[in-house]
């Protein structure tokens, strides 16, 4: 038949007004250890920022990623494992203090204690105690152990920051031996075909997760020079890595190219550095690739189902082990996860946060994460334009 | 039904052609045929008759998976595609089968259909039950009727050539009406897909079968420049192009069938020209188009579409919207495969036979003559007066090719540029696919009065989802979540800020509309990042468009 009509107005909008969702945000209470501030999260009591987004005088910071280690504040406390990648991209000079995990300092009656996150190497959960109350602070946060950093520990508290990147239950992560045996199985097939693997991968985690569990005995891994100095930095803190060769090492020729797997950040797609691969297979690892629209978007052959942030199962388990009776939601699928957790009996609101430009948060969040805004800034020697969907406005937050 | 998921996810997990083709060629040489028979039916496009309500599905799954109505709702629409939120959500199996395609889907599928509604749950948990995940994606879109997977009928139709080592042009013509919605294939309706080619193959001339309709290329120059490329207008048959819904009329053995373009058998939508073809000698087959014609001219489409939309055809609908043929090409004269012929000689042959029948709903369509193109190009002005998109230039030597094809002949569609409007984007709605998560199908609007004009608003008239690149739909997502003012469900108002050049191939009064008109075909022809809003068009533009 020839097409339909498509003309016309929507009739039906304003019966469907009772679906929105409840505003998620919510002001602070008087005795509340954290509260949003233009410049971030705040700590009233201790005078302090978790993961500041503008400059300010002391700033925990929970972990590397661009999103939540921001240059230019006067004091940094971090987890002792962040130190080389903090002094790598925010300058070898800042002012950094760091701690173990369950190390404590006390600041202005704040206990102040950090806890792992499982989300990259030196990712932290922020524990604040303060006149009898707890409060965790989780920053991003992945439940299942990875071997690259030290595993999510829940830490019981009255009030719980979680994050909620892939808070629909639509995510659920396939299992970490399942996961790699698909990337391995992608790997020996193209290599026996005689292609190059290129895995587009975030440089900062997730291409460390990808080297320490892939099976190296199948060829050469080559990494882009985005990737290599995280390398560095996680062989430091003695995650066992496969060695890695770099495009220009001696010895890397096209015969050697076509077996093997190279990791480049995502905004290497589409750019001329990729040329000296020939027919190369590519695929992209990424929550996000739990969809066949995100994955088709992005152009790829294959999409791996791999994230660093905890999928829906896992954000329910991760927030019901804190025993919290109220939890604040800070990105991704804000407003989703505020009612569900209402519903849930919980007291659960929103905070509007900046977080979300480094690692996956910035894929094209269903719920609303806005998509994101291009290359992070390790990814600068990736030169070219981003070949993905450019940048983009903030992702949606608290407010409806 | 494993091997076909398989195949399903390998398709799916490939861009390139030349993968998709290798994957679809070793599922065919392996699968048993009777599964074979109904993987091509899918892939190729066919659906059957809704199995099970859309509705009672979603309730069922968000019952399963033990989520409120709301978060099931917000899952959907960050997928965009129901039968994947469906597998997405739902536990895990706990318990397996090893049961082919072909047994899936006539005696587990295809029984629903008709099924007792309080049988239907049961019957459905059990099946899903047994399904790996990969698996229950495919069922449930082979239960939605949304299965694609981007592969072309034209890319099986090649598949099934390499495994019968026939030609394409024989499996594509043997494929005709393979995908009829009542279709049942079996391992005989497969093996005749892929059989050697008889010496005389003459299926096609003994049972209802069309064949595959010979499609036009846009043709977009200069008229200074059509000496250069096409030649003189003498080597050319021209034609008007016209907006009705293209079909070949089939009598054979004295049954008369007609089929739609997407190969939908239509007869019984259009009694008049089922009876018009009795009149018809046995072993004819007419290309042309079903237009709906009063006062010796085509109306416009939107009369036609009074008519596709109705389950019943009473006798005043009949005779409120007439139908006729304006006829082509024949493509098959006493029993004849004509195909070969050139254009002229097919003609010639149809105009011939027209006259000998001499019916009132079997017009040909008349031939339009112009001694050089700039005489056709100002004739071509006419067209919009006429209600037709434009012109057809046949090569006159062309044979009747199968489907886009250029090898054997060559059809151009000239068409008249749209009509446009300025508009302003009111609501915004997520997309599906691969646009899923995305705000990327709009609702338009334009001003109800001047510029200027004390209280004037903006007043829906078109929605449009297509004609902008990759990369503007993401900034226009990204305006569009800064702008939003509120969101129901899916759907988002947003702030006027964002002004679009719409182009639409036709506009009708429309009583449906709180506009007053519907347009045809609506889709983004430029993104009018100069214009501020309040320079956006009017209603009365709009309507200066209409047809006297």
């Amino acid at each position: 038949m020839a097409g339909a009509l498509r003309g016309g107005a929507r009739p039906t909008i304003a019966a469907m007004a009772d679906e929105t969702l409840p505003p998620a945000a919510a002001p602070p209470r008087p005795d509340d250890l954290v509260i949003a501030r233009p410049e971030g999260l705040y700590c009233p009591p201790g005078d302090f920022y978790i993961d500041p987004w503008k400059p300010v005088e002391r700033a925990v910071v929970t972990h590397g990623h661009s999103d939540h280690a921001r240059p230019g504040h006067a004091h940094y406390l971090a987890h002792a494992d962040s130190e080389g990648v903090l002094r790598q991209r925010l300058g070898a000079d800042i002012t950094l203090q760091t701690l173990a995990y369950g190390e404590a300092i006390e600041h202005r009656g704040v206990r102040v204690s950090l806890h792992p996150a499982g989300h990259v190497l030196g990712s932290a959960q922020v524990r604040l105690e303060h006149g009898g109350r707890v409060w965790v602070a989780s920053g991003d946060y992945k439940t299942e152990p990875d071997g690259t950093c030290a595993p999510f520990e829940p830490v019981p508290c009255d009030t719980f920051i979680t994050e909620s990147t892939f808070g629909l239950p639509i995510y659920r992560w396939p299992a970490q031996p399942q996961l790699f045996a698909e990337i391995d199985a992608w790997w020996r097939r193209n290599a026996e075909e005689g292609r190059a693997s290129v895995l587009f991968c975030y440089a900062f985690g997730k291409a460390q997760r990808i080297l320490h569990g892939v099976d190296a005995s199948i060829g050469p891994v080559v990494v882009h020079g985005a990737v290599e100095p995280l390398n560095a930095v996680y062989r430091a803190a003695g995650v066992a890595l496969p060695p890695t060769l770099r495009v220009t090492d001696p010895g890397v020729d096209a015969a050697l190219l076509k077996r093997a797997l190279v990791l480049a950040p995502p905004s290497a797609q589409g750019t001329p550095w990729l040329r000296r691969f020939g027919q190369y297979a590519d695929a992209f690892a990424s929550g996000w690739m739990q969809l066949r629209g995100t994955r088709r978007r992005r152009g790829v052959d294959r999409g791996f189902v791999m994230s660093d942030h905890a999928d829906w199962p896992g954000l329910e388990r991760a927030i019901g082990a804190t025993g919290a009776q109220r939890v604040i939601v800070t990105h991704g699928s804000v407003a989703v996860m505020v009612r569900w957790l209402r519903e849930c009996g919980l007291d659960a609101q929103g905070f509007a946060t900046e977080y979300g430009e480094e690692d996956e948060a910035s894929a094209p969040s269903p719920a609303g994460g806005g998509l994101g805004r291009g290359p992070a800034a390790d990814d600068a020697d990736a030169a070219g334009p981003h070949p993905d969907l450019p940048p983009a406005g903030e992702g949606e937050s608290a407010s409806p | 039904m494993k091997a076909f998921a398989a195949l399903y996810r390998d398709l799916d997990a490939s861009t390139s052609r030349l993968a998709k083709q290798a994957a679809l060629q070793r599922y065919l040489r392996a699968a048993p045929h009777e599964d074979a028979a109904w993987a091509v039916y899918f892939l190729a496009g066919g659906k059957p008759r809704q199995l099970v309500p859309v509705k009672l599905l979603r309730l069922l799954a968000q019952e399963a998976a033990g989520l409120p109505e709301w978060l099931f709702e917000e899952s959907y629409q960050a997928v965009g595609d129901l039968a994947e939120t469906i597998a997405l959500l739902l536990p895990p199996p706990d318990d397996a089968h090893d049961l082919g395609l072909a047994q899936w889907v006539q005696a587990h599928l295809l029984p629903l259909r008709g099924a007792p509604a309080d049988e239907l749950p049961e019957r459905l948990r059990t099946q899903w039950r047994r399904l790996a995940p990969d698996e229950r994606l495919v069922y449930f879109k082979l239960i939605t009727g949304a299965f694609r997977v981007g592969v072309s009928k034209l890319q099986v139709t090649q598949a099934l050539a390499a495994v019968g080592g026939v030609d394409a042009k024989r499996v594509a013509q043997r494929l005709m009406g393979y995908t009829h919605i009542g279709a049942r294939p079996d391992a005989g309706a497969y093996a005749a897909l892929i059989a050697p080619e008889a010496a005389q193959e003459r299926e096609a001339q003994t049972s209802g079968q069309p064949y595959p309709f010979f499609l036009a290329h846009p043709f977009n120059a200069d008229v200074a420049q059509f000496d250069a490329l096409l030649g003189p207008p003498a080597g050319w048959l021209v034609e008007w192009k016209w907006d009705g819904i293209r079909a070949q009329l089939v009598k054979r053995a004295g049954q008369v069938w007609l089929w739609s373009r997407g190969e939908e058998l239509v007869t019984e939508r259009f009694p008049e020209l089922a009876a018009m073809g009795e009149a018809l000698p046995d072993g004819t087959v007419l290309d042309g188009e079903i237009v709906v014609w009063r006062d010796a001219r085509a109306q416009p489409f939107a009369d036609l579409q009074k008519r596709i939309g109705r389950k019943t055809l009473g006798p005043k609908l009949l005779r409120d919207v007439p139908v006729v043929l304006l006829a082509y090409d024949l493509i098959e004269h006493e029993g004849r495969d004509l195909r070969a012929l050139p254009q002229d000689k097919r003609r010639a042959l149809l105009d011939e036979l027209l006259r000998e029948v001499n019916h009132p709903l079997l017009i040909p369509s008349p031939v339009i003559e112009g001694d050089d193109w700039p005489q056709l190009a100002r004739l071509r002005e006419s067209a919009r007066e006429r209600g037709v998109e434009g012109m057809m230039l046949k090569r006159r030597d062309a044979q009747y090719g199968v489907g886009r094809t250029k090898d054997v002949g060559v059809w151009w569609k000239w068409k008249i540029d749209p009509l446009s409007i300025d508009a302003v984007l009111v609501y915004a709605q997520r997309g599906h696919g691969r646009r899923a998560s995305l705000y990327t199908d709009y609702t338009f609007a334009v001003w109800d009065g001047p510029p200027g004009s004390a209280d004037r608003k903006l007043v829906p008239f078109a929605k449009a989802y297509s004609g902008l690149t990759d990369a503007e739909m993401a900034r226009v997502d990204a305006v569009i979540r800064k702008t939003t003012v509120e969101s129901f469900g899916p759907v988002r108002s947003v702030k006027p800020t964002l002004v679009f050049e719409l182009g639409f191939e036709g506009i009708a009064r429309s009583t449906r509309h709180k506009s007053g008109v519907a347009v045809r075909f609506p889709r983004m022809l430029r993104w009018r990042e100069d214009k501020p809003v309040e320079e956006a068009d009017t209603l009365q533009t709009l309507e200066a468009l209409l047809p006297p």
